[in-house]
Protein backbone atom coordinates (compact mmCIF):
# COMPACT_ATOMS: atom_id res chain seq x y z
CA UNK A 1 0.00 0.00 0.00
CA UNK A 2 3.01 2.17 1.05
CA UNK A 3 4.60 1.67 -2.82
CA UNK A 4 1.05 3.11 -3.87
CA UNK A 5 1.02 5.90 -2.17
CA UNK A 6 4.20 6.94 -2.36
CA UNK A 7 3.81 6.69 -6.20
CA UNK A 8 0.84 8.48 -6.67
CA UNK A 9 2.59 11.37 -8.87
CA UNK A 10 3.61 8.68 -11.35
CA UNK A 11 0.12 7.07 -11.46
CA UNK A 12 -1.13 10.62 -11.72
CA UNK A 13 0.95 11.40 -15.03
CA UNK A 14 0.26 8.01 -16.03
CA UNK A 15 -3.35 8.43 -15.64
CA UNK A 16 -3.67 12.25 -17.37
CA UNK A 17 -1.98 10.75 -20.15
CA UNK A 18 -4.54 8.01 -20.14
CA UNK A 19 -7.56 10.71 -20.08
CA UNK A 20 -5.81 12.84 -22.75
CA UNK A 21 -5.78 9.51 -25.32
CA UNK A 22 -9.36 9.48 -24.57
CA UNK A 23 -10.66 12.10 -25.01
CA UNK A 24 -8.84 13.30 -27.99
CA UNK A 25 -9.19 9.99 -29.83
CA UNK A 26 -12.69 9.65 -28.44
CA UNK A 27 -13.59 12.96 -30.03
CA UNK A 28 -11.72 12.24 -33.47
CA UNK A 29 -12.97 9.05 -33.54
CA UNK A 30 -16.78 10.17 -33.01
CA UNK A 31 -15.89 12.79 -36.18
CA UNK A 32 -13.85 9.67 -38.06
CA UNK A 33 -17.06 7.62 -37.30
CA UNK A 34 -20.26 9.99 -38.04
CA UNK A 35 -18.39 10.76 -41.87
CA UNK A 36 -18.02 7.01 -42.39
CA UNK A 37 -21.60 6.30 -40.85
CA UNK A 38 -23.22 8.92 -43.53
CA UNK A 39 -21.25 7.52 -46.08
CA UNK A 40 -22.40 3.99 -45.36
CA UNK A 41 -26.17 5.68 -45.61
CA UNK A 42 -25.44 7.66 -48.43
CA UNK A 43 -27.02 7.32 -52.01
CA UNK A 44 -24.02 7.07 -53.81
CA UNK A 45 -22.71 3.70 -54.56
CA UNK A 46 -18.81 4.15 -54.50
CA UNK A 47 -19.00 5.93 -50.91
CA UNK A 48 -20.91 3.24 -49.77
CA UNK A 49 -18.92 0.97 -50.72
CA UNK A 50 -15.73 2.69 -49.82
CA UNK A 51 -17.15 3.20 -46.13
CA UNK A 52 -18.07 -0.78 -46.37
CA UNK A 53 -14.29 -1.84 -47.05
CA UNK A 54 -13.01 0.73 -44.28
CA UNK A 55 -15.28 -0.92 -41.89
CA UNK A 56 -14.38 -4.49 -42.17
CA UNK A 57 -10.98 -3.82 -43.21
CA UNK A 58 -10.26 -2.09 -39.85
CA UNK A 59 -12.49 -4.03 -37.48
CA UNK A 60 -10.37 -7.34 -38.20
CA UNK A 61 -6.97 -5.66 -37.62
CA UNK A 62 -5.78 -6.66 -33.93
CA UNK A 63 -5.43 -2.84 -32.52
CA UNK A 64 -1.98 -3.81 -31.72
CA UNK A 65 -1.15 -3.78 -35.24
CA UNK A 66 -2.74 -0.96 -36.06
CA UNK A 67 -0.44 0.82 -33.50
CA UNK A 68 2.39 -0.90 -34.72
CA UNK A 69 1.80 0.50 -37.70
CA UNK A 70 1.23 3.92 -36.47
CA UNK A 71 4.21 3.92 -34.11
CA UNK A 72 6.83 1.86 -36.06
CA UNK A 73 6.01 1.44 -39.78
CA UNK A 74 5.08 5.03 -40.48
CA UNK A 75 8.26 6.66 -38.96
CA UNK A 76 10.32 4.28 -41.49
CA UNK A 77 8.00 5.24 -44.17
CA UNK A 78 8.91 8.79 -44.02
CA UNK A 79 6.60 10.03 -41.12
CA UNK A 80 7.62 12.81 -38.29
CA UNK A 81 4.61 12.14 -35.69
CA UNK A 82 5.77 12.09 -32.15
CA UNK A 83 4.38 8.60 -30.43
CA UNK A 84 1.78 10.33 -28.48
CA UNK A 85 0.23 11.71 -31.65
CA UNK A 86 0.74 8.06 -33.55
CA UNK A 87 -1.14 6.31 -30.68
CA UNK A 88 -3.94 9.05 -30.92
CA UNK A 89 -4.67 8.64 -34.82
CA UNK A 90 -4.16 4.86 -34.48
CA UNK A 91 -6.73 4.77 -31.75
CA UNK A 92 -9.26 6.78 -33.45
CA UNK A 93 -8.71 4.69 -36.53
CA UNK A 94 -9.44 1.43 -34.65
CA UNK A 95 -12.72 3.15 -32.90
CA UNK A 96 -13.70 4.84 -35.48
CA UNK A 97 -15.83 2.03 -37.70
CA UNK A 98 -17.04 0.90 -33.88
CA UNK A 99 -18.48 4.40 -33.78
CA UNK A 100 -19.89 3.95 -37.66
CA UNK A 101 -21.58 0.94 -36.53
CA UNK A 102 -22.93 2.57 -33.48
CA UNK A 103 -24.81 5.06 -35.00
CA UNK A 104 -26.05 3.26 -37.94
CA UNK A 105 -27.57 0.66 -35.58
CA UNK A 106 -29.21 3.64 -33.88
CA UNK A 107 -31.26 4.48 -37.28
CA UNK A 108 -31.77 1.10 -38.61
CA UNK A 109 -33.52 0.52 -34.89
CA UNK A 110 -36.17 3.58 -35.87
CA UNK A 111 -39.16 1.02 -36.73
CA UNK A 112 -39.96 1.90 -40.79
CA UNK A 113 -43.57 2.74 -39.95
CA UNK A 114 -41.95 5.79 -38.30
CA UNK A 115 -40.37 7.45 -41.60
CA UNK A 116 -43.71 5.79 -43.23
CA UNK A 117 -46.29 7.56 -41.37
CA UNK A 118 -43.82 10.87 -41.86
CA UNK A 119 -43.81 10.65 -45.11
CA UNK A 120 -47.25 9.78 -45.50
CA UNK A 121 -48.49 13.23 -43.53
CA UNK A 122 -46.22 14.83 -46.12
CA UNK A 123 -42.86 15.60 -44.39
CA UNK A 124 -40.18 16.00 -47.10
CA UNK A 125 -36.94 13.91 -46.40
CA UNK A 126 -35.18 17.05 -43.75
CA UNK A 127 -38.35 16.48 -42.35
CA UNK A 128 -38.48 12.96 -41.88
CA UNK A 129 -34.85 12.60 -40.98
CA UNK A 130 -34.35 15.42 -38.71
CA UNK A 131 -38.11 15.70 -36.72
CA UNK A 132 -38.90 11.77 -36.84
CA UNK A 133 -36.27 9.48 -37.68
CA UNK A 134 -32.84 11.13 -35.78
CA UNK A 135 -35.12 11.94 -32.22
CA UNK A 136 -35.53 8.12 -31.99
CA UNK A 137 -32.29 7.29 -33.54
CA UNK A 138 -30.50 9.51 -31.30
CA UNK A 139 -31.61 8.01 -28.03
CA UNK A 140 -30.63 4.08 -29.17
CA UNK A 141 -27.45 5.57 -30.02
CA UNK A 142 -26.07 6.99 -26.52
CA UNK A 143 -25.73 3.07 -24.59
CA UNK A 144 -23.74 1.75 -27.48
CA UNK A 145 -22.00 4.76 -28.20
CA UNK A 146 -21.13 4.72 -24.22
CA UNK A 147 -19.81 1.00 -24.78
CA UNK A 148 -17.34 1.91 -27.30
CA UNK A 149 -16.28 4.63 -25.30
CA UNK A 150 -15.36 1.97 -22.74
CA UNK A 151 -13.65 -0.27 -25.16
CA UNK A 152 -11.27 2.77 -26.07
CA UNK A 153 -10.69 3.69 -22.46
CA UNK A 154 -9.40 -0.47 -21.95
CA UNK A 155 -7.53 0.55 -25.20
CA UNK A 156 -5.42 3.12 -24.37
CA UNK A 157 -3.75 0.88 -22.19
CA UNK A 158 -2.07 -0.64 -25.97
CA UNK A 159 -0.30 2.59 -26.18
CA UNK A 160 1.52 1.60 -23.52
CA UNK A 161 3.43 -1.24 -25.04
CA UNK A 162 4.85 1.45 -28.33
CA UNK A 163 6.21 4.20 -26.25
CA UNK A 164 3.32 6.33 -25.07
CA UNK A 165 3.56 6.90 -20.74
CA UNK A 166 -0.11 6.38 -19.92
CA UNK A 167 -0.91 4.07 -17.05
CA UNK A 168 -0.25 0.91 -18.22
CA UNK A 169 3.23 1.84 -18.83
CA UNK A 170 3.14 3.41 -15.50
CA UNK A 171 2.14 0.18 -13.78
CA UNK A 172 4.74 -1.83 -15.55
CA UNK A 173 7.18 0.96 -14.84
CA UNK A 174 6.44 0.82 -10.85
CA UNK A 175 5.94 -2.95 -10.73
CA UNK A 176 9.58 -3.36 -11.88
CA UNK A 177 11.01 -0.78 -9.70
CA UNK A 178 9.29 -2.66 -6.58
CA UNK A 179 9.21 -6.26 -6.93
CA UNK A 180 8.22 -6.79 -3.66
CA UNK A 181 4.61 -4.96 -4.06
CA UNK A 182 3.67 -5.73 -7.45
CA UNK A 183 0.10 -6.70 -6.55
CA UNK A 184 -0.63 -3.49 -4.85
CA UNK A 185 0.81 -1.73 -7.77
CA UNK A 186 -0.69 -3.21 -10.24
CA UNK A 187 -4.28 -2.99 -8.16
CA UNK A 188 -3.80 0.45 -8.10
CA UNK A 189 -3.66 0.96 -12.14
CA UNK A 190 -6.99 -1.48 -12.41
CA UNK A 191 -8.90 0.77 -10.09
CA UNK A 192 -8.11 4.06 -12.09
CA UNK A 193 -9.19 2.16 -15.05
CA UNK A 194 -12.26 0.86 -13.14
CA UNK A 195 -13.16 4.40 -12.14
CA UNK A 196 -13.49 5.45 -15.74
CA UNK A 197 -15.07 1.94 -17.06
CA UNK A 198 -17.51 1.04 -14.31
CA UNK A 199 -20.06 4.57 -13.87
CA UNK A 200 -20.15 4.26 -17.31
CA UNK A 201 -21.37 0.62 -17.73
CA UNK A 202 -23.76 1.12 -15.05
CA UNK A 203 -25.19 4.39 -16.81
CA UNK A 204 -25.04 2.78 -20.14
CA UNK A 205 -26.99 -0.02 -18.68
CA UNK A 206 -29.49 2.36 -17.08
CA UNK A 207 -30.31 4.18 -20.23
CA UNK A 208 -31.16 0.97 -22.31
CA UNK A 209 -33.10 -0.40 -19.78
CA UNK A 210 -35.11 2.68 -19.27
CA UNK A 211 -35.49 3.50 -23.03
CA UNK A 212 -36.10 -0.19 -24.02
CA UNK A 213 -39.43 0.04 -21.01
CA UNK A 214 -40.64 2.98 -23.19
CA UNK A 215 -40.57 1.59 -26.56
CA UNK B 1 -35.41 1.33 -40.71
CA UNK B 2 -33.69 -0.44 -43.38
CA UNK B 3 -33.98 0.68 -46.89
CA UNK B 4 -33.84 4.65 -47.22
CA UNK B 5 -35.97 4.62 -49.82
CA UNK B 6 -38.70 5.84 -47.75
CA UNK B 7 -36.75 9.08 -46.71
CA UNK B 8 -37.81 10.21 -50.51
CA UNK B 9 -39.32 9.92 -53.24
CA UNK B 10 -38.53 7.45 -55.93
CA UNK B 11 -35.71 9.39 -58.12
CA UNK B 12 -36.79 10.37 -61.14
CA UNK B 13 -34.52 10.27 -64.50
CA UNK B 14 -32.90 13.37 -63.56
CA UNK B 15 -31.67 12.76 -59.68
CA UNK B 16 -30.34 9.27 -61.42
CA UNK B 17 -28.47 10.88 -63.44
CA UNK B 18 -27.22 13.21 -60.72
CA UNK B 19 -26.75 10.05 -58.53
CA UNK B 20 -24.92 8.25 -60.94
CA UNK B 21 -22.52 11.05 -61.79
CA UNK B 22 -21.93 11.96 -58.38
CA UNK B 23 -21.06 8.15 -57.69
CA UNK B 24 -18.44 7.83 -60.24
CA UNK B 25 -16.58 11.51 -59.32
CA UNK B 26 -16.45 10.24 -56.09
CA UNK B 27 -15.15 7.07 -57.18
CA UNK B 28 -12.72 8.31 -59.32
CA UNK B 29 -11.20 10.45 -56.49
CA UNK B 30 -11.37 7.61 -54.09
CA UNK B 31 -9.14 5.52 -56.30
CA UNK B 32 -6.66 8.77 -56.93
CA UNK B 33 -6.57 8.63 -53.68
CA UNK B 34 -5.70 5.17 -52.98
CA UNK B 35 -3.62 5.51 -56.36
CA UNK B 36 -1.53 8.49 -55.22
CA UNK B 37 -0.51 6.16 -51.73
CA UNK B 38 0.26 3.27 -53.90
CA UNK B 39 2.64 5.77 -56.38
CA UNK B 40 4.17 7.17 -53.15
CA UNK B 41 5.17 3.93 -51.67
CA UNK B 42 5.94 2.73 -55.17
CA UNK B 43 8.91 5.71 -55.66
CA UNK B 44 11.99 5.24 -54.99
CA UNK B 45 13.43 8.01 -52.55
CA UNK B 46 16.48 9.73 -51.62
CA UNK B 47 18.16 9.00 -48.48
CA UNK B 48 21.44 10.33 -47.52
CA UNK B 49 22.58 10.36 -51.44
CA UNK B 50 21.62 6.56 -52.11
CA UNK B 51 18.65 5.58 -53.62
CA UNK B 52 16.40 3.04 -51.71
CA UNK B 53 13.92 1.10 -54.00
CA UNK B 54 10.23 1.87 -53.85
CA UNK B 55 8.51 -0.43 -51.67
CA UNK B 56 7.00 -2.52 -54.43
CA UNK B 57 10.30 -3.14 -56.14
CA UNK B 58 11.13 -7.11 -55.95
CA UNK B 59 13.99 -6.31 -53.97
CA UNK B 60 12.03 -5.81 -50.99
CA UNK B 61 9.72 -8.47 -51.25
CA UNK B 62 12.18 -11.43 -52.49
CA UNK B 63 12.32 -13.05 -48.99
CA UNK B 64 9.15 -14.33 -49.11
CA UNK B 65 10.33 -16.74 -52.08
CA UNK B 66 12.42 -18.37 -49.03
CA UNK B 67 10.55 -21.47 -47.95
CA UNK B 68 11.88 -20.81 -44.36
CA UNK B 69 10.78 -18.05 -44.00
CA UNK B 70 6.67 -19.05 -45.01
CA UNK B 71 7.75 -21.91 -42.64
CA UNK B 72 8.46 -19.66 -39.78
CA UNK B 73 6.04 -17.96 -39.91
CA UNK B 74 2.93 -20.24 -40.26
CA UNK B 75 4.93 -22.93 -37.73
CA UNK B 76 5.52 -20.33 -35.30
CA UNK B 77 3.88 -17.16 -35.59
CA UNK B 78 0.24 -19.00 -36.68
CA UNK B 79 0.44 -21.12 -34.46
CA UNK B 80 1.42 -19.71 -31.52
CA UNK B 81 -1.70 -17.30 -32.33
CA UNK B 82 -4.00 -19.91 -32.79
CA UNK B 83 -2.84 -22.25 -30.55
CA UNK B 84 -3.06 -19.42 -27.84
CA UNK B 85 -6.70 -18.42 -29.16
CA UNK B 86 -7.79 -21.71 -29.06
CA UNK B 87 -7.01 -22.76 -25.74
CA UNK B 88 -8.04 -19.70 -24.52
CA UNK B 89 -11.43 -20.25 -26.08
CA UNK B 90 -12.34 -23.42 -24.94
CA UNK B 91 -11.70 -22.21 -21.58
CA UNK B 92 -13.18 -19.24 -22.20
CA UNK B 93 -16.09 -21.02 -22.89
CA UNK B 94 -16.34 -23.56 -19.52
CA UNK B 95 -15.77 -19.95 -17.67
CA UNK B 96 -18.66 -18.10 -19.20
CA UNK B 97 -21.37 -21.24 -18.42
CA UNK B 98 -19.87 -22.04 -14.86
CA UNK B 99 -20.38 -17.71 -13.91
CA UNK B 100 -23.55 -17.69 -15.99
CA UNK B 101 -24.48 -20.34 -13.40
CA UNK B 102 -23.49 -18.69 -10.59
CA UNK B 103 -24.57 -15.31 -11.44
CA UNK B 104 -28.06 -16.80 -11.77
CA UNK B 105 -27.87 -18.30 -8.70
CA UNK B 106 -31.05 -17.95 -6.53
CA UNK B 107 -28.90 -18.10 -3.46
CA UNK B 108 -27.62 -13.87 -2.98
CA UNK B 109 -24.47 -15.21 -1.43
CA UNK B 110 -23.35 -16.86 -4.63
CA UNK B 111 -24.99 -14.50 -7.20
CA UNK B 112 -23.71 -10.96 -5.74
CA UNK B 113 -19.93 -12.01 -4.83
CA UNK B 114 -19.92 -13.33 -8.92
CA UNK B 115 -21.84 -10.01 -10.04
CA UNK B 116 -19.18 -7.97 -8.41
CA UNK B 117 -15.93 -10.09 -9.62
CA UNK B 118 -17.67 -10.13 -13.37
CA UNK B 119 -18.10 -6.41 -13.28
CA UNK B 120 -14.46 -5.87 -12.02
CA UNK B 121 -12.98 -8.33 -14.88
CA UNK B 122 -15.08 -6.64 -17.53
CA UNK B 123 -13.98 -3.41 -16.28
CA UNK B 124 -9.90 -3.86 -16.74
CA UNK B 125 -7.74 -3.68 -19.88
CA UNK B 126 -6.96 -7.83 -21.40
CA UNK B 127 -3.49 -6.52 -21.33
CA UNK B 128 -3.30 -4.94 -17.32
CA UNK B 129 -4.53 -8.53 -16.82
CA UNK B 130 -1.64 -10.38 -18.66
CA UNK B 131 0.83 -8.20 -16.76
CA UNK B 132 -0.82 -9.02 -14.05
CA UNK B 133 -0.82 -12.75 -14.44
CA UNK B 134 2.93 -12.61 -15.83
CA UNK B 135 4.25 -11.24 -12.71
CA UNK B 136 2.63 -12.11 -9.97
CA UNK B 137 1.73 -15.90 -10.83
CA UNK B 138 4.94 -15.97 -13.09
CA UNK B 139 3.68 -18.25 -15.65
CA UNK B 140 5.32 -17.62 -18.34
CA UNK B 141 3.77 -15.81 -21.37
CA UNK B 142 1.78 -18.35 -22.83
CA UNK B 143 -0.59 -18.86 -20.01
CA UNK B 144 -0.28 -15.18 -19.03
CA UNK B 145 -2.05 -14.72 -22.83
CA UNK B 146 -4.46 -17.75 -22.23
CA UNK B 147 -5.01 -17.02 -18.69
CA UNK B 148 -5.91 -13.35 -18.66
CA UNK B 149 -8.00 -14.15 -22.29
CA UNK B 150 -9.81 -16.45 -20.64
CA UNK B 151 -10.97 -14.47 -17.69
CA UNK B 152 -11.89 -11.72 -19.70
CA UNK B 153 -13.64 -12.91 -22.47
CA UNK B 154 -15.04 -16.31 -19.83
CA UNK B 155 -16.55 -12.79 -17.94
CA UNK B 156 -18.23 -11.40 -21.16
CA UNK B 157 -19.71 -15.21 -22.34
CA UNK B 158 -21.15 -15.87 -18.59
CA UNK B 159 -22.70 -11.93 -18.92
CA UNK B 160 -24.36 -12.95 -22.25
CA UNK B 161 -25.53 -16.08 -21.11
CA UNK B 162 -26.96 -15.13 -17.84
CA UNK B 163 -29.29 -12.50 -20.35
CA UNK B 164 -30.06 -15.39 -22.28
CA UNK B 165 -31.42 -17.01 -19.18
CA UNK B 166 -33.06 -14.49 -17.94
CA UNK B 167 -34.80 -13.32 -21.59
CA UNK B 168 -36.12 -16.53 -21.58
CA UNK B 169 -40.22 -16.93 -21.52
CA UNK B 170 -40.82 -17.61 -17.83
CA UNK B 171 -42.96 -20.47 -18.66
CA UNK B 172 -39.79 -22.51 -19.57
CA UNK B 173 -39.00 -22.39 -16.07
CA UNK B 174 -42.25 -23.27 -14.82
CA UNK B 175 -43.27 -26.15 -17.22
CA UNK B 176 -39.81 -27.55 -15.98
CA UNK B 177 -41.02 -27.24 -12.13
CA UNK B 178 -44.13 -28.24 -12.47
CA UNK B 179 -43.10 -31.80 -13.47
CA UNK B 180 -41.06 -31.83 -10.65
CA UNK B 181 -37.86 -31.39 -11.62
CA UNK B 182 -35.00 -29.40 -8.93
CA UNK B 183 -34.74 -25.99 -9.85
CA UNK B 184 -30.99 -26.70 -11.12
CA UNK B 185 -31.92 -29.82 -12.88
CA UNK B 186 -34.84 -27.66 -14.34
CA UNK B 187 -32.18 -24.44 -15.19
CA UNK B 188 -29.55 -27.17 -16.28
CA UNK B 189 -32.37 -29.81 -19.09
CA UNK B 190 -34.58 -26.83 -20.08
CA UNK B 191 -33.73 -23.20 -19.40
CA UNK B 192 -29.99 -23.54 -20.74
CA UNK B 193 -29.65 -25.39 -23.58
CA UNK B 194 -32.07 -22.68 -25.13
CA UNK B 195 -30.07 -20.00 -23.85
CA UNK B 196 -26.53 -21.58 -25.23
CA UNK B 197 -28.52 -21.88 -28.14
CA UNK B 198 -29.60 -18.38 -29.09
CA UNK B 199 -26.44 -16.56 -27.80
CA UNK B 200 -24.03 -18.61 -30.20
CA UNK B 201 -23.73 -16.00 -32.24
CA UNK B 202 -22.57 -13.98 -30.13
CA UNK B 203 -20.19 -15.72 -28.12
CA UNK B 204 -18.84 -16.53 -31.86
CA UNK B 205 -18.68 -13.23 -32.26
CA UNK B 206 -16.93 -12.77 -28.74
CA UNK B 207 -13.79 -15.41 -29.77
CA UNK B 208 -13.19 -12.80 -32.86
CA UNK B 209 -12.35 -10.45 -30.23
CA UNK B 210 -10.36 -13.12 -28.49
CA UNK B 211 -8.32 -13.70 -32.00
CA UNK B 212 -7.43 -10.13 -32.28
CA UNK B 213 -6.81 -9.95 -28.78
CA UNK B 214 -4.11 -12.72 -28.71
CA UNK B 215 -1.73 -10.15 -30.40
CA UNK B 216 -1.43 -8.23 -26.94
CA UNK B 217 0.96 -11.00 -26.53
CA UNK B 218 3.14 -8.87 -28.74
CA UNK B 219 3.35 -6.55 -25.78
CA UNK B 220 3.80 -9.21 -22.89
CA UNK B 221 6.26 -10.89 -24.82
CA UNK B 222 4.54 -14.27 -25.84
CA UNK B 223 5.59 -15.50 -29.50
CA UNK B 224 2.74 -14.74 -31.93
CA UNK B 225 2.28 -14.02 -35.26
CA UNK B 226 2.77 -10.30 -34.91
CA UNK B 227 5.85 -10.88 -32.66
CA UNK B 228 7.55 -13.31 -35.49
CA UNK B 229 6.88 -11.37 -38.21
CA UNK B 230 7.41 -7.26 -37.14
CA UNK B 231 10.25 -8.39 -35.08
CA UNK B 232 12.27 -11.34 -35.29
CA UNK B 233 11.85 -11.49 -39.38
CA UNK B 234 12.12 -8.06 -39.67
CA UNK B 235 14.39 -7.97 -37.61
CA UNK B 236 16.69 -10.51 -38.84
CA UNK B 237 16.42 -9.56 -42.97
CA UNK B 238 16.88 -5.87 -42.18
CA UNK B 239 14.39 -3.07 -42.14
CA UNK B 240 14.07 -2.65 -45.32
CA UNK B 241 11.66 -5.67 -45.61
CA UNK B 242 9.79 -4.13 -42.54
CA UNK B 243 6.49 -2.88 -44.74
CA UNK B 244 6.39 -5.84 -46.60
CA UNK B 245 6.42 -8.01 -43.28
CA UNK B 246 3.52 -5.62 -42.15
CA UNK B 247 1.43 -6.51 -45.26
CA UNK B 248 1.80 -10.14 -44.58
CA UNK B 249 0.88 -9.92 -41.29
CA UNK B 250 -1.97 -7.49 -41.71
CA UNK B 251 -3.33 -10.11 -44.68
CA UNK B 252 -3.01 -13.33 -42.28
CA UNK B 253 -4.84 -11.43 -39.38
CA UNK B 254 -7.73 -10.63 -42.01
CA UNK B 255 -7.88 -14.10 -43.33
CA UNK B 256 -8.60 -15.83 -40.30
CA UNK B 257 -10.91 -13.17 -38.63
CA UNK B 258 -12.79 -12.32 -41.56
CA UNK B 259 -13.47 -16.22 -41.60
CA UNK B 260 -14.03 -16.22 -38.02
CA UNK B 261 -16.24 -13.31 -38.47
CA UNK B 262 -18.67 -14.45 -41.82
CA UNK B 263 -19.39 -17.60 -39.56
CA UNK B 264 -20.91 -15.28 -36.63
CA UNK B 265 -22.78 -13.87 -39.03
CA UNK B 266 -24.15 -16.79 -40.67
CA UNK B 267 -24.51 -18.60 -37.13
CA UNK B 268 -26.50 -15.53 -36.65
CA UNK B 269 -29.31 -15.67 -39.77
CA UNK B 270 -29.38 -19.37 -39.25
CA UNK B 271 -30.44 -19.41 -35.64
CA UNK B 272 -32.29 -16.10 -35.30
CA UNK B 273 -34.24 -18.05 -38.30
CA UNK B 274 -35.00 -20.86 -36.11
CA UNK B 275 -35.62 -19.24 -32.55
CA UNK B 276 -37.31 -16.49 -31.63
CA UNK B 277 -37.45 -13.62 -33.02
CA UNK B 278 -35.15 -12.02 -30.89
CA UNK B 279 -32.01 -11.00 -33.34
CA UNK B 280 -29.12 -9.56 -31.86
CA UNK B 281 -26.57 -7.64 -33.72
CA UNK B 282 -23.45 -10.18 -34.03
CA UNK B 283 -21.08 -7.46 -35.12
CA UNK B 284 -20.71 -6.15 -31.60
CA UNK B 285 -20.74 -8.77 -28.20
CA UNK B 286 -20.99 -5.65 -25.92
CA UNK B 287 -23.72 -4.15 -27.59
CA UNK B 288 -25.32 -7.40 -27.80
CA UNK B 289 -25.34 -7.75 -24.34
CA UNK B 290 -26.44 -5.02 -23.36
CA UNK B 291 -29.74 -5.51 -25.92
CA UNK B 292 -30.18 -8.60 -24.21
CA UNK B 293 -29.55 -7.50 -20.64
CA UNK B 294 -32.20 -5.17 -21.27
CA UNK B 295 -34.68 -7.31 -22.61
CA UNK B 296 -34.58 -9.52 -19.83
CA UNK B 297 -35.13 -6.44 -17.31
CA UNK B 298 -37.96 -5.41 -19.58
CA UNK B 299 -39.38 -8.97 -19.52
CA UNK B 300 -39.14 -8.87 -15.95
CA UNK B 301 -40.88 -5.71 -15.21
CA UNK B 302 -43.74 -6.71 -17.31
CA UNK B 303 -44.32 -10.19 -15.31
CA UNK B 304 -48.32 -9.98 -15.78
CA UNK B 305 -48.20 -8.96 -19.34
CA UNK B 306 -49.79 -11.23 -21.95
CA UNK B 307 -46.87 -11.76 -24.35
CA UNK B 308 -43.94 -13.21 -22.64
CA UNK B 309 -41.70 -13.09 -25.78
CA UNK B 310 -39.22 -10.86 -25.97
CA UNK B 311 -40.03 -7.86 -28.33
CA UNK B 312 -38.11 -8.26 -31.51
CA UNK B 313 -35.94 -5.39 -32.08
CA UNK B 314 -33.12 -5.47 -34.69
Amino acid sequence: MDAVIENLPTYWRGFSMTLLLLGVSGISALVLGTIIASMRISPVASLRAFATFYTELVRNTPLTLVLFFCAIVLPYLGSRLDYVTAAMIGLSVYTSPFVAEALRSGINGVPVGQAEAARSVGFGFGQTVGLIVMPQAFRMTIPPLINVFIALTKNTSVAGGFFVFELFAAARELANANGDAVIAILLGAATLYLVITVPLGILAGQLERTWMVHQ
Amino acid sequence: MSGASVLFDAPGPKARRRSLISSIVSGVLILAGLGWIALTLAAPRESGGITLPGYFDPSRWDVFADPEVWERIIFVGVVGTLSAALTASVFAVVLGVILSLLRSSDVAWIRVPTAVVLEFVRGMPVLLMMLFILLVLNTGAFWAVVAALTLYNGALIGEALRAGLASLPRGQREAGLSLGMRPLQSKMLVEFPQAFRQMLPIIVAQLVVLLKDTSLGYIVGYTELLRVNMNQLATFYGNRYLFSFFVVTLVLYLIMNLSLSWFARWLSRRTASRSSGMRLPPDDATQAILVAQATAAAQQSDATGGDPRPSPRS
